[in-house]
C-alpha cells in the first residue's frame, strides 16, 4: 500500500469539501479546548486540596467564661481523640490578638478599634483526615465551653465548589460541541464517500481491500481531528497567555490556587491529539460501515 | 468454474423472486451467454457471482470458494479472481486510459515495477496502442469499453463477467468487442456474459442460458437468440 496516494487521496479529500472541513476542525479545536481546559481545572483542583486539606485547621472557640477546667477537660478529650485528631495546640486570647495585630499591621486604625481582649481564646485541632471536619464540628459544638466551631475549610470548600461547577460547566460544553464535531466528522465523510463513490465502487470491483478502500476517508477524518487539536492546544496557549498570566493574574497572585503550569499546558497537547486521532479516526470508520459496504 | 444450486434471491420489496430456483454450472473455459428481457435476473446473477448480493436460498460457488461461508474479508480475494465489464464502462474521467487500468493495480498492492510493466501490454493486447494517454472523453465508446476490458483482465482473472459490454455500443463495434472477448476466452479464461443482443448471440454460436422471469427455460449447447 503506498502511503503517498493514500496521504494525497486524503488531502485532496479534505480540500474537496473545505467549507465543512473548516467548520468540522473548528469544532473539534473548540471542543478540544474546552476539554483540555476542563482537564487543566481538575487536576489544579485535586492539588489545591491536597495542599490545602494539609493547612486547614479547625478552630474550637472558647466562651469567654469558660473556666479553667473546662478548658483542661477539652484539651485532655481532644488530646485523646486519636480517631479524628492529629494534632492539638491552645491559643489563648492574648496570643490571638497578637496574632489579629501581626494579620493586620497594615489598617494600624483598625487593629486600635478592637480591644486586646475581645477576640476569644481557642484550640487549633488539626485533623487526621480533614473530610472529618463536620464529624469533629458536631462532637465538640455543644462541649462545655465551646461557643462555636469553625474552619477554614468552609471558605475553601465553598472556593472549591465555585471552581467544580466551572469545570463541570467547561465538560458539559465540551461534551456538547464534541457531540457536534462527531456529526460534522460523520458528514464530511458521507459526502466524501458520496464524491468519490465511483472510485470506491471501481476499487471494490477490482478487489481492494476494505481497509485500501477506508484508509484515505478514516486519514481524512484523523486529519481534520489532528489539525482541530493543534488548533485548541493553541488555544490553551493563549488561554494561559491572557488570562491566566493575564486579566486572572489577580486571582492567581492571592497564591490560594496554584497557578496552572505551562508544564501541564506541554503535556495536554499530545494528549488532545491522541484523543482527536482516536475519536475522529473511529467516527470515520463506522460512519464508513454504513456507507461504503462490500 | 460456476455452480449455482438450486438458488433463488428475493428482493425486499418485490412480489415475485429475481432468482427462482436456478441450477446452472459453467465449466473452466467455457464461454456463456446469459440472455433473457430485462428484469429476467441476468443483473442479478452477476451480482451474486460477485458476492455484492447474497442469495436468499441455495449455493453458490465461485472458483472453488462456497460464497455462502465466505467472510465478508475475503470477498476481496474472490474479485480479485473475477474480471468484470459493465455496460456503462465504469471508467474514472480523470485518469487517462493507462491510468485507469493502473488503479486496478495500485489498490491491490502492486508494485510500481509491476505496473509499468503490464500495462502496456494489456492495452496493446486490447488494441489500444498510442491511446494510453488518452482520457474517457477522448475515445470512443467501443475503446473505452476496450479499457475496461483491459481493466477487468489485466490481473488474468479465471473468470470474466460481462453485464451487458455490448448495450451502449453500434453493431460494428459490437462485433470487435466481441472478438476480443472472445480472443480472452481463448487464453482460458472463463467468459460469462449478459445480453439481450440477438444478433450477437446468434454469430458467436456459444452455450446459451435463457432466463425468464427469475427461472432457466432453456440451456443449449451452441445456441441461438431463439
Amino acid at each position: 500500500m503506498r502511503a503517498k496516494f493514500v496521504l494525497s487521496e486524503a488531502l485532496t479529500g479534505l480540500w474537496r469539501n473545505v467549507t465543512m472541513s473548516v467548520a468540522m476542525i473548528l469544532t473539534t479545536a473548540i471542543s478540544l479546548t474546552l476539554l483540555g481546559a476542563g482537564g487543566l481545572l481538575y487536576v489544579q483542583i485535586q492539588e489545591t486540596k491536597d495542599v490545602l486539606r494539609g493547612k486547614v485547621e479547625v478552630m474550637l472557640f472558647l466562651n469567654d467564661d469558660a473556666s479553667e477546667q473546662q478548658r483542661q477537660t477539652l484539651k485532655q478529650r481532644l488530646e485523646n481523640d486519636h480517631q479524628l485528631v492529629r494534632d492539638v495546640s491552645f491559643e489563648s486570647k492574648e496570643q490571638a490578638y497578637e496574632r489579629f495585630k501581626e494579620l493586620f499591621r497594615n489598617s494600624p486604625d483598625f487593629v486600635h478599634g478592637v480591644q486586646p481582649d475581645a477576640l476569644p481564646a481557642s484550640f487549633r485541632v488539626k485533623l487526621l483526615d480533614p473530610k472529618d471536619y463536620s464529624d469533629l464540628a458536631n462532637k465538640y459544638r455543644s462541649a462545655d465551653g465551646v461557643s462555636r466551631v469553625s474552619s477554614q475549610q468552609e471558605v475553601v470548600s465553598q472556593l472549591f465548589s465555585m471552581i467544580d461547577a466551572v469545570k463541570n460547566t467547561t465538560f458539559a460544553v465540551a461534551v456538547l460541541q464534541g457531540i457536534a464535531a462527531l456529526l460534522l466528522i460523520g458528514n464530511t465523510i458521507q459526502v466524501a464517500a458520496y464524491s468519490r463513490r465511483r472510485e470506491v465502487s471501481i476499487m471494490k470491483l477490482v478487489g481492494a481491500s476494505n481497509w485500501y478502500v477506508r484508509l484515505p476517508f478514516i486519514l481524512e477524518a484523523s486529519m481534520a481531528g489532528l489539525i482541530g487539536a493543534a488548533i485548541g492546544w493553541l488555544g490553551l496557549i493563549l488561554g494561559k497567555v491572557f488570562l491566566v498570566d493575564g486579566a486572572l493574574k489577580p486571582i492567581f497572585s492571592s497564591g490560594l490556587i496554584p497557578v496552572i503550569q505551562w508544564g501541564d499546558i506541554l503535556v495536554t497537547g499530545p494528549i488532545l491529539a491522541f484523543i482527536a486521532i482516536a475519536i475522529s479516526g473511529i467516527t470515520g470508520w463506522s460512519t464508513l460501515r454504513f456507507y461504503v459496504k462490500v | 468454474m460456476i455452480t449455482l444450486e438450486s438458488v433463488s434471491k428475493r428482493y425486499p420489496k418485490s412480489r415475485r423472486p429475481a432468482l427462482d430456483d436456478v441450477s446452472v454450472g459453467v465449466d473452466k473455459g467455457e464461454f456463456v451467454f446469459f440472455i433473457g428481457p430485462s428484469g429476467s435476473g441476468k443483473s442479478t446473477f452477476i451480482r451474486l457471482l460477485l458476492r455484492e448480493e447474497v442469495p436468499t436460498s441455495g449455493k453458490v460457488t465461485v472458483a472453488g470458494r462456497d460464497l455462502g461461508t465466505l467472510r465478508s474479508w475475503r470477498i476481496p480475494q474472490l474479485r480479485r479472481s473475477i474480471g468484470c465489464v459493465f455496460q456503462d464502462f465504469r471508467l474514472l474521467p480523470n485518469k487517462t486510459s493507462a491510468e485507469n487500468v493502473a488503479f486496478a493495480l495500485e489498490v491491490i498492492g502492486k508494485t510500481r515495477p509491476v505496473i509499468r510493466r503490464v500495462v502496456p501490454e494489456v492495452l496493446s493486447l486490447v488494441g489500444l496502442e498510442g491511446k494510453e494517454n488518452r482520457y474517457p472523453s477522448e475515445l470512443s465508446g467501443g475503446e473505452q469499453q476496450r479499457v475496461a476490458i483491459a481493466r477487468a483482465f489485466v490481473n488474468r482473472p479465471l473468470v470474466l463477467l460481462a453485464d451487458e459490454p455490448t448495450g451502449n455500443l453500434d453493431p460494428d463495434t459490437s462485433i470487435e468487442i466481441m472478438r476480443l472477448l472472445d480472443r480472452i476466452n481463448r487464453t482460458g479464461t472463463t467468459v460469462v456474459m449478459a445480453t439481450h443482443d440477438a444478433n450477437i448471440v446468434n454469430q458467436m454460436r456459444r452455450r446459451v442460458v435463457e432466463l425468464d422471469r427469475g427461472r432457466v427455460i432453456r440451456d443449449q449447447h451452441r445456441g441461438v437468440y431463439g
